[in-house]
């Protein structure tokens, strides 16, 4: 049994010491930004050989892990202000961070009919639960915060407000039925080019500061060729493409 | 320091913790004896039922929990019934949650010191005709004070610790539902680590304080066993 056990190890040490490490690149990916990365992932791997192993989940986490030696060596952020710091404190490649996405922020319900195309369901008020990211930590909540304090709504709706920690879950709590509506990101409601379900409000650009979502190469991808490769094929126009197909702009 | 915030989030914590655990003695108590006593096939599956939080991740009870007590779900369906509205994101969802969530660090101690005590004393008692009550209350309760202060004070700290379930259902609403983990989580994912530290730091003294605690009363018991 034990022999086994040592057999085994033995083959998956030498399994993952097999493939070239350089053509190899390790991305910590915005969760926000999972479903449009996994595709450009399959097209870069096709494209031009190298392979990108992708890790989904909130940028705070990722820049504490990172900061205590996770192997990551490129990071797409869910804003721009985590790259920025980062490339500030020595963590990141000075000069590689770029606007890969910029998000479009969507009040949405899963009750067809339920959001008009102004948005006028806020003010009516006839709702018990409006479900939006925690500003601090998510940039979509923030814009959300942003777009009720212009339509001077904050104190009307401040009883109502439900916080999902990132948007993955605010969408849970719209989705369940729980909270009537969400602001959510258009990513994630979007399907063929179309809202998928339920009714939405594209919230204009013009109600908040723009959700800028940066990438940057990490300290340890510096001189990767695949981290390289990945950062020039995510601004190609195969790549922007698919960013956009996913309901984001692009600069 | 510690910010409002901060302290708004320990006051809910403890009141969450202070109600879930004297729920869990009046509901777990009669559990444990039940599971103590009888031969009923029946003991098995609601023994399994009783102990699947400890093996299930928060995740899944949160997100069922998120499911069944939403508009569409039975619970809803009851809780809108009775005129209370939807449960997630409300105070009394979260001492629901935490009353499952903790059940078996209540049932747990008590079924154990329920058994410990054996037929003889309750013989004793019924000879001497006490009845089924008075013996509860003047043999069983005493002969297991030691379980029951287990299971106070495992359960007390079980929900202090409790972050995926209330992460899952609470909506982090200060005041009402953001509790300390789920302030920990927040300052970590800002990174605000100052913060995180105190309140973190805090949480560990606490925690091997409980532990410490638990073995006092108990010394017998194995800090490694639930």
């Amino acid at each position: 049994m034990k022999h086994r056990i040592a057999k085994l190890l033995l083959a998956l040490a030498l399994a993952s010491a097999g493939p070239a490490l350089a053509d190899e690149v390790q991305v910590a990916v915005a969760a926000n930004f999972t479903a449009p990365m996994k595709a450009i992932a399959a097209e870069f791997e096709k494209d031009t050989g190298h392979k990108a192993q992708l890790a989904f989940g909130s940028t705070g986490k990722f820049y504490a892990q990172i900061k205590n030696g996770a192997p990551f060596q490129v990071l797409l952020a869910a804003d721009d202000e985590t790259p920025a710091k980062m490339e500030k404190e020595g963590m990141a490649v000075a000069g590689s961070r770029f606007t890969y996405a910029i998000g479009t922020l969507v009040l949405w319900s899963a009750k067809p009919g339920f959001v008009d195309d102004k948005g006028a369901v806020l003010a009516k008020g006839e709702f018990a639960h409006l479900a939006l990211a925690t500003p601090k930590l998510a940039p979509y909540g923030a814009a959300a915060m942003e777009t009720l304090t212009k339509m001077g709504l904050v104190d009307k709706l401040q009883a109502k407000i439900v916080q999902g920690e990132n948007i993955g879950q605010t969408y849970q709590f719209a989705a369940t039925g729980n909270a009537e509506l969400a602001f959510v990101a258009l990513s994630q409601v979007i399907k063929d080019g179309k809202i998928g379900a339920g009714s939405a409000w594209i919230v204009p650009q013009s109600m908040h500061a723009p959700i800028r979502q940066d990438a940057v190469i990490l300290a340890s991808g510096k001189g990767n060729a695949a981290a390289e490769a990945l950062m020039k094929y995510l601004r190609s126009a195969k790549a922007t493409a698919v960013i956009k197909s996913y309901g984001y702009a692009v600069e | 320091m510690l910010t409002d915030a901060d302290y708004s989030a320990i006051r809910l914590t403890l009141e969450l913790a202070t109600l879930t655990t004297a729920l869990l003695l009046l509901i777990g108590t009669p559990i444990a004896w039940w599971l103590a006593r009888t031969r009923c096939w029946w003991k098995a599956p609601v023994s399994a039922l009783v102990t699947l939080p400890l093996v299930l991740p928060p995740t899944v009870l949160g997100f069922y929990l998120l499911v069944a007590m939403g508009p569409n779900g039975f619970l809803g369906h009851f809780t809108q019934a009775l005129g209370l509205g939807n449960l997630p994101f409300t105070f009394a969802g979260l001492v629901l949650a935490s009353v499952l969530y903790s059940m078996p660090f209540v049932v747990q101690p008590l079924q154990n010191a329920f058994e410990a005590i054996g037929a003889r004393p309750l013989e004793v008692a019924a000879t001497l005709r006490a009845s089924p009550l008075d013996m509860f209350f003047s043999v069983v309760v005493p002969l297991a004070r030691p379980g029951f202060l287990t299971a106070a004070i495992l359960s007390f700290a079980h929900t202090v610790g409790e972050f995926g379930v209330v992460l899952m259902i609470g909506g982090n609403i200060e005041g009402k539902t953001r509790v300390v983990s789920v302030q920990i989580y927040n300052h970590v994912e800002a990174i605000e680590y100052a913060e995180a530290h105190w309140l973190a730091g805090g949480m560990l003294v606490f925690s091997f304080v409980v532990l410490l605690a638990v073995n006092f009363f108990n010394p017998q018991r194995k800090l490694a066993q639930p």
